[in-house]
């Protein structure tokens, strides 16, 4: 059951560096072409297109589109953990709702005098609360690039602090998902509360504009969404240079036989916290991604079935490929966009039924099955067997 | 028909009239001048006459006095123009509703203009309330006399005083006489004696009464400039260590109350988590379809309850072995069906049964409507246990407490005592072995989880009592009951007992300083921080089984 084997370490014998790792990744090539003809062909059927031609894109399906993006690179930054490190975090959905949270004080200062309550400093929830001045934590997001900051910073070192305690003490597996879902919890239930100063159950919505563009404008949203697409692609190179690099070799090693890499010398904790915190900072950027183009962040998302629910996106695309990840949030996510339109009953149903035909029958996801089709013809393209047993 | 004929002919004729005979068993020895004698020339009667009434009234002993005297003394009571009969008169939207202040028996409302109300003044409403309260000392049940002895506490005067004392030497009750001391000693606080004081400041000492408390605070203060206060300083420092003595006491019965709220609400945790440390703390499978279980144990009560609505009693205890199959076989199919296929693999375990619990969800959605369903509460559940003047407990409480203990014995003699129990254990401690030793492992496995699942759905029962069944109820008590099944120590029931009354009891002690949520954010943390500490919980499993 234990393999060294891992995705993309064919051609690094050889090459190494990050065009080394993408030539040996059939995979991540195909992907990394698909989205620069996303993002080459979107912004030409959203803005040059006329409106009435049959091939022109509305702004509300490229709002779509972005929002899948930013979930896969969600979807990635869990990929990053659980397929390659062996670490399943229930969650994640708190790093990518922080780092939503962050940008969205910065957006819900930008309001200022056009809120409901016209009160140039104070965002109008807490004008309602009968609040009389800013709370401490809200200073400094009138400027963009504190929140930017803070985008990172949060989830980091929430990461950092939590990863620091947890690996230190060598809770994995199992437990480790437990706490990671009881974290998200327990910052939920935080959240949910008016007293701290985030919007209680409400949380942030009705944003104007981000650096003096309206969010409303067409060519704003155009730009949001070449920056979101960008990003995914800048995500998946980053993740696929540390995968193919030294350090993620090690890593893949921890993943398989945590104690014998140990014993090797090499400092798992160390190797573990790093990448925790790498794929906590990546749901951050998503969440900040996410929020200008939805326009509404509420405590909702720390809730722990959301985590869940992205953990089930890689397993559904295939883990251990971080393609994969993509693959699986949008299939995902189109779906529910589908059912909750057209056939809202149904999609618990369909979406339960997946997380249990998924795990029973395709332990690769669909990645893994077009792979094995493929494996004849392409026979490095195969991903790791990425089976977690915690020893 | 007789009977019938002859009630308003009997009442004219000063005989106890047959509805109240029939209404009380036993018609009171008659005095000279019967009740409705006496009623009956109230309303033409002057407040001289009256008070000479009343005496006579309050005199007759009957049970029917205290409510005509009640009556009198809320301006109720009404004659008839007419006939002269007397009514108890109660506001309704076309009138004044009456009931007959004699028999007890309502007589359909009338306009105000054809009753005369009968009136009465100061001095007689002070005689009223006198008479009232001397009626409901004698009464012989005991929480009528405790009442009465409160209602005179209230407001206190040389009368009642006098009642007071004469009611003390007869009383059979201590718990009363408690109380009759207590009231004495209130009034003695007005004494112009200091020594009559500083008695009945040290009689006060061990009351809880809300009313003493406040007496005796004025008292421990110095007075303000103008104001009447205790002069005497011997009473005062008496007050003052009367008052500590008191505050002592409310200290303590308000730990012993948080502790039972506690314990209580730890109840709840257990009671949820217990079955999960059966399938996930002896078998290792992290079930997250664990809370829809509970919910279907929640909704088998709500279904047995409308089987059978004229037993709403019963229906509870009907409903604890039918949920326990119901989620049995709901847990032996997840088991067959899923978790069989993924033994090994915990995560994909994870992932399927969160997929289940979505479908289940769904299912009771679609099946019984997304809102709650209404479960009624059984009559020996509700009201609440008052054990003294600062302590209570509601009954539902106290049983989920009990019924939690009951279900833990239940599942240790299972475990420890049965064929079944020894098998589950061996083959948790070493599968090949046991299934070396010719044990059906595949068998054991279903059984263990059907034992688990059960468990789950006996919970439900007890948490249809507790909390909304909707089909949300799981869902809010999964991160719980797992973290206190790992705060206890996986594979350790005992762990999940202590671990999780632990975890209610720190719960409420944080409450008041910190409100619910964020206590509960609080014990969220620590659980957290505790996991880092200490992996394997309060009470890890020793020997080769725990490397597993």
């Amino acid at each position: 059951m234990q393999q060294f084997k891992h995705a993309g370490g064919g051609g690094l014998a050889g090459g190494g560096g990050l065009a080394g790792a993408i030539r040996s990744d059939r995979g991540g090539q195909v992907f990394l072409w698909v989205l620069l003809a996303v993002i080459i062909v979107v912004p030409v059927l959203n803005l040059l297109v006329p409106e009435g031609s049959a091939l022109h894109m509305s702004s509300y399906t490229v709002t779509l589109l972005g929002k899948y993006i930013t979930y896969a690179m969600l979807a990635m930054a869990v990929d990053l953990v659980w397929g390659y490190c062996g670490i399943l975090s229930l969650g994640h959905g708190a790093f990518f709702a922080l780092g939503g949270y962050a940008i969205g004080m910065y957006l819900m200062r930008q309001i200022g005098t056009r809120g409901v309550y016209g009160d140039p400093v104070l965002p109008d929830f807490m004008v309602f609360l009968n609040w009389k001045e800013l709370p401490w934590f809200w200073h400094g997001f009138d400027s963009f690039p504190f929140a930017a900051l803070i985008v990172f910073l949060a989830p980091g070192l929430l990461a950092l602090v939590f990863g620091f305690l947890a690996f230190r003490s060598r809770v994995s597996g199992v437990y480790l998902s437990i706490i990671t879902q009881a974290l998200t919890y327990a910052l939920m239930l935080a959240f949910f509360r008016n007293d701290m100063g985030f919007g209680g159950n409400n949380g942030f919505t009705d944003f104007k504009d981000l650096l003096g563009f309206s969010l409303q404008s067409p060519a704003t949203r155009m730009v949001l969404f070449l920056c979101t697409a960008l990003s995914l692609g800048g995500t998946y190179l980053l993740c696929r240079y540390i995968i193919a690099s030294r350090a993620g070799r090690v890593i893949q090693a921890v993943r398989d036989a945590e104690s014998r890499a140990r014993f090797l010398g090499y400092r798992v904790e160390s190797y573990k916290l790093w990448m925790f915190v790498l794929s906590a900072l990546l749901a951050g950027l998503a969440g900040a991604l996410y929020v200008p183009q939805i326009g509404i962040i509420n405590p909702s998302e720390f809730s722990p079935a959301n985590s869940i629910e992205i953990v089930i996106w890689v397993a559904i695309g295939g883990r251990g490929t971080l393609y994969g990840a993509v693959v699986g949030a949008f299939i995902v996510n189109y779906a529910k966009t589908y059912f909750t339109a057209a056939l809202p009953s149904m999609w618990l149903y369909a979406l339960g039924a997946l997380f249990v035909l998924v795990t029973l029958f395709l332990p690769n996801g669909v990645v893994g099955l077009m792979a094995q089709r493929l494996r004849r013809t392409v026979p490095d393209t195969a991903p790791a067997d990425a089976t977690v047993v915690p020893k | 028909m007789i009977a019938v004929a002859m009630a308003p002919a009997a009442r004219a004729a000063d005989e106890p009239d047959a509805g109240a005979a029939a209404a009380n068993p036993n018609p009171v020895t008659s005095p000279p001048a019967g009740l409705p004698a006496l009623a009956a020339s109230l309303p033409s009667a002057s407040y001289a006459e009256k008070r000479v009434l009343i005496k006579k009234i309050a005199e007759t002993h009957d049970p029917r006095v205290h409510a005509l005297l009640a009556a009198l003394l809320s301006g109720t009571l009404y004659a008839r123009r007419g006939d002269g009969l007397l009514f108890i008169g109660a506001e309704a939207p076309d009138g004044l509703k009456l009931t007959d202040a004699l028999t007890g028996t309502l007589a359909g409302t009338a306009q105000a203009d054809d009753l005369a109300k009968i009136g009465v003044n100061n001095q007689l409403r002070k005689e009223l309330r006198v008479a009232l309260a001397q009626f409901d000392l004698a009464s012989p049940d005991e929480a009528v006399r405790r009442t009465a002895v409160e209602e005179i506490l209230r407001a206190v005067d040389p009368e009642s005083i006098a009642l007071l004392k004469a009611r003390l030497p007869v009383e059979p009750s201590s718990a009363v006489k408690r109380e009759i001391r207590a009231g004495l000693a209130l009034a003695d606080l007005d004494s112009d004696d200091a020594k009559v004081r500083l008695a009945a400041v040290n009689t006060l000492a061990t009351s809880l009464n809300v009313d003493v408390y406040n007496r005796l605070s004025a008292m421990a203060a110095p007075p303000a400039e103008g104001e009447a206060g205790e002069a005497d300083l011997g009473v005062r420092a008496a007050a003052k260590s009367a008052l500590h003595a008191i505050d002592r006491q409310r200290g303590l019965y308000s730990i012993v109350q948080t502790g039972l709220y506690g314990l209580s609400q730890g109840s709840v945790l257990v009671l949820a988590a217990i079955g999960l440390a059966i399938t996930f703390g002896v078998m290792g499978v992290i079930n997250m379809a664990h809370g829809e279980l509970m919910m279907l144990g929640a909704y088998t009560t709500y279904v047995v309850q409308l089987l059978m609505p004229q037993h709403i009693g019963a229906s509870i205890v009907v409903a604890i072995p039918v949920a326990f199959l119901v989620s049995g076989l709901a847990g032996i199919a997840i088991e067959r069906g899923i978790v069989r296929h993924l033994y090994g693999r915990p995560l994909e375990t994870l992932l399927a049964t969160f997929g289940l619990s979505l479908i289940l969800q769904q299912a009771v959605r679609d099946i019984f409507s997304a809102n709650n369903r209404p479960v009624e509460t059984p009559q020996w559940l509700a009201g609440s246990l008052q054990i003294n003047e600062v302590l209570s407990i509601t009954y539902n409480r106290l049983y989920i407490i009990v019924f939690t203990f009951g279900v833990f014995l239940l599942l240790l003699t299972i475990l420890k005592r049965t064929r079944l129990g020894l098998e589950v254990r061996a083959v948790a401690q070493n599968r090949a072995m046991a299934k070396a030793m010719g044990i059906r492992t595949e068998w054991v496995d279903a059984m263990t989880f059907g034992l688990g699942s059960g468990i789950a759905g006996i919970a439900g029962v007890a948490l249809s009592q507790l909390t909304n069944v909707g089909p949300n109820l799981g869902q809010s008590y999964i991160v719980d009951s797992f973290m206190v099944v790992v705060f206890g120590g996986v594979g350790n029931v005992w762990g999940t007992e202590i671990g999780g009354n632990a975890l209610g009891v720190v719960n409420k002690v944080l409450e008041p300083y910190a409100g619910a949520v964020l206590a509960k954010i609080f014990v969220l943390v620590f659980l957290i921080l505790f996991i880092q500490r200490r992996p394997r919980g309060m009470f890890p499993q020793k020997g080769r089984a725990a490397d597993g």
